[in-house]
């Protein structure tokens, strides 16, 4: 799927924004999306990001038009939407299990939705031939559809969905299914299709590095709540809360003191000044595990880095990366990695060792609120 | 160590006999041997209660009065106008039930498809309900409420839907109503489970792709559920096909089909060859039908479990 040209760039001026307006959704007294407002733009790619039972799939579903909010609105552009039909509102779908007819071939599959809407056999032909070498597979439309491999299915799900040109699409975990390496590799494929059809996305994951990697912006969603909405960097560097801190990255986390002028300290060292305290009684310290680094103790800048030291509970080989456990006062655990290449691995320490880790304080994140999750 | 110094190789260093080959290859003999032994009961079962007497049937089919080989029984099978419309007057019920249970059974299924899976199995136990209660006792409870003075009639007229009873029973009518509701189940629970197989994502997608409802249902839907569809429907229509039960109490002696012409002349003339011939017939109709249905809708997987 890299990019090739063709005539299946959809217009930019034909990709729609996305207006949800406090649409709510209630099963039972468990609210699945609790007065969500939310504004796609045209054209972007957004992810919509949360665990299982946090109301992303609820959401997307309402914007596809399979199950009736309770209220609430949808817009796609000027066009409310919120009681159409899920067939007549134009927007490509890809599905966690690809949902492809079996009783059809790949090029079948794939021509189902022109001939829907009347275009020619001839043309929809030729169009079919363009979304089969868009998704890389080219002269594999006489398949049936169980003689194809899981990535494959992937590709054509993705073909089918965009080969309409709709100004909206639509992806619910479209590579759950795959193995770790094939994923990778089409997130990449899947950003650059994006790019090329330019077609507004929403997609949905509990994958926290897929949002990172595919996204212009996330959303995070928890409990049916829209709990943040940014920039992948935004929400790995600046997490709105101790969810969002938890949910995406690695994390550790850990509780700071307000002296009532607006700094904040742990275990008695100041790590943050001028902090404009909100209505929060508690605040904590996140900690990204790549973002500490061994340092010699006394040799360090205070005013520019923060000092960590303790002992080394738990030191563990992962291949690109070590992953380190380090105890301080017996009473927090502070987690952190660092490169394996020789240079770096020289410094490999035992569990045992006491060691200094250094927080630039640049890297200082504060977020209000406690551990308790 | 002295194992592997006696141990022969050949010139690619593999063990000329490897290491417990005959022991683990014994294990799955004895394996399969333990298999076989399970299935013995049944498989002598079938040769004592379906070989032999088919076999004999054949046998008997092709011997005259005399006790010599004869086609005479099939020849009068040919001569006599009777047996012809018996033939006739079965395919006849056995299709027009087939097709009944089609139009009742398929909205069924396709309802039961629909529903949450407790709601689902109440309603499967309506419709297996009746596989519970005997053969005889459904047919003749079918009598009592078709029959002249029977409770439908009563009721019918009571309210004015019609004036004088009507014919509802001892012919091709009731035969069918009584049929169709004994043969239900045998359609509804294949088709059931080829319907539950479709998955709902399929539908969504497609809404999704811009399929009305009723779009969707007739190029996506029904489509895979044909195969359940035509395999409930043979097992019906052969079942059908040598029914005696049903069609010789509602039927009234009206509508012959081949197993009451069988009974007819085993009681009247005790001529086990032609009856032998009716059944031997009949039997080889069924499985060119079986054969031919079974090639022609690919339906291995929805009758005989294969992949």
């Amino acid at each position: 799927m890299s990019i090739q040209s063709n005539n299946l760039h959809t217009e930019s001026s034909t990709a729609l924004p996305i207006h949800v307006q406090d649409l709510t959704k209630k099963y039972g007294e468990m609210y699945a999306l609790d007065s969500v407002n939310l504004e796609v733009k045209s054209g972007e790619f957004l992810t919509l990001l949360g665990p299982s039972g946090s109301g992303k799939t609820t959401l997307l579903m309402a914007i596809a038009g399979f199950n009736r909010p309770d209220s609430g609105s949808i817009r796609f552009g000027d066009e409310e939407v919120i009681l159409k039909p899920p067939h007549k509102r134009g927007v490509g779908m890809v599905f966690q299990s690809y949902a492809l007819f079996p009783h059809m071939t790949v090029a079948e599959n794939i021509a189902f939705p022109l001939k829907l809407r009347g275009v020619s056999a001839a043309e929809a032909a030729e169009r079919v031939a363009t979304a089969l070498k868009t998704v890389q597979l080219d002269g594999l439309g006489d398949r049936g559809i169980e003689q194809l491999s899981g990535g494959q299915k992937q590709r054509v799900a993705l073909a089918r969905a965009f080969v309409f040109r709709p100004r909206i699409l639509l992806m619910d975990e479209p590579l759950s299914a795959l193995d770790k390496k094939l994923r990778e590799q089409m997130q990449i494929e899947l950003k650059h299709l994006h790019e090329q059809l330019g077609v507004t996305t929403v997609y949905v994951t509990h994958d926290q590095r897929e949002a990172l990697t595919m996204s212009d912006r996330i959303v995070v969603i928890n409990n049916g709540q829209l709990t943040q909405i940014g920039t992948p960097n935004d929400i790995y560097n600046h997490p709105a809360n101790a969810f969002v801190a938890d949910f995406i990255g690695e994390s550790t986390m850990l509780p700071l003191t307000h002296d009532g002028s607006g700094s904040l300290y742990f275990e008695g060292s100041l790590i943050k000044t001028n902090y404009k305290t909100s209505d929060a009684k508690e605040w904590s310290l996140v900690i990204r595990p790549e973002r500490l680094t061994v340092v010699k103790s006394g040799q360090c800048d205070p005013e520019k880095t923060i000092v960590f030291t303790g002992v080394i509970r738990e030191f563990i080989f992962q291949g690109d990366t070590a992953f380190a456990m380090m105890s301080v006062n017996d009473k927090y655990n502070l987690s952190f990695r660092f490169g394996t290449d020789a240079s770096s691995w020289q410094n490999a320490m035992q569990p045992g060792d006491s060691v200094s880790l250094g927080l630039n304080r640049s890297d200082v994140i504060v977020i209000p609120g406690g551990l308790e999750l | 160590m002295s194992a592997h110094n006696t141990a022969n190789f050949n010139a690619e260093g593999r063990r000329v006999e490897p290491l417990n080959e005959k022991s683990l290859r014994s294990l799955d003999i004895q394996e399969q041997r333990l298999l076989l032994s399970l299935a013995t009961p049944a498989v002598l079962a079938v040769i004592a209660i379906v070989v032999i007497p088919v076999g004999w049937l054949f046998y008997l089919s092709f011997t005259g009065s005399d006790g010599q080989f004869s086609l005479a029984n099939y020849q009068r099978m040919i001569e006599y106008k009777s047996y012809a419309r018996t033939f006739v007057t079965t395919f006849q019920v056995s299709i027009l039930t087939t097709l009944i249970c089609i139009m009742i059974g398929y909205p069924l299924a396709y309802f039961l498809a629909m529903l949450p899976e407790r709601l689902a199995g109440f309603f499967m136990l309506a419709v297996l309900l009746p596989f519970w209660t005997s053969l005889l006792v459904r047919t003749y409870a079918w009598l009592v409420l078709l029959q002249k003075n029977g409770i439908l009639n009563d009721l019918a007229m009571s309210i004015g839907l019609w004036d004088s009873p009507l014919k509802l029973v001892h012919n091709l009518t009731g035969t069918l109503i009584g049929m169709a509701h004994i043969m239900l189940p045998f359609l509804v629970l294949p088709l059931y489970g080829s319907m539950k197989k479709i998955q709902r994502d399929l539908m969504y997608a497609a809404a999704n792709l811009g399929a009305s409802p009723v779009q969707a249902f007739w190029k996506i839907y029904f489509p895979m559920s044909i195969s359940g569809m035509v395999a409930g429907s043979l097992i019906v229509f052969v079942l059908c096909l040598g029914f005696y039960v049903t069609p010789a109490v509602l039927g009234g002696g009206r509508v012959v089909m081949v197993a009451t012409q069988i009974t007819a002349i085993l009681e009247h003339q005790f001529d086990w060859g032609a009856a032998s011939a009716l059944g031997v017939v009949l039997l080889v109709v069924t499985m060119l039908i079986l054969t031919v249905a079974t090639k022609v809708f690919k339906l291995d997987a929805a009758l005989f479990g294969k992949r």
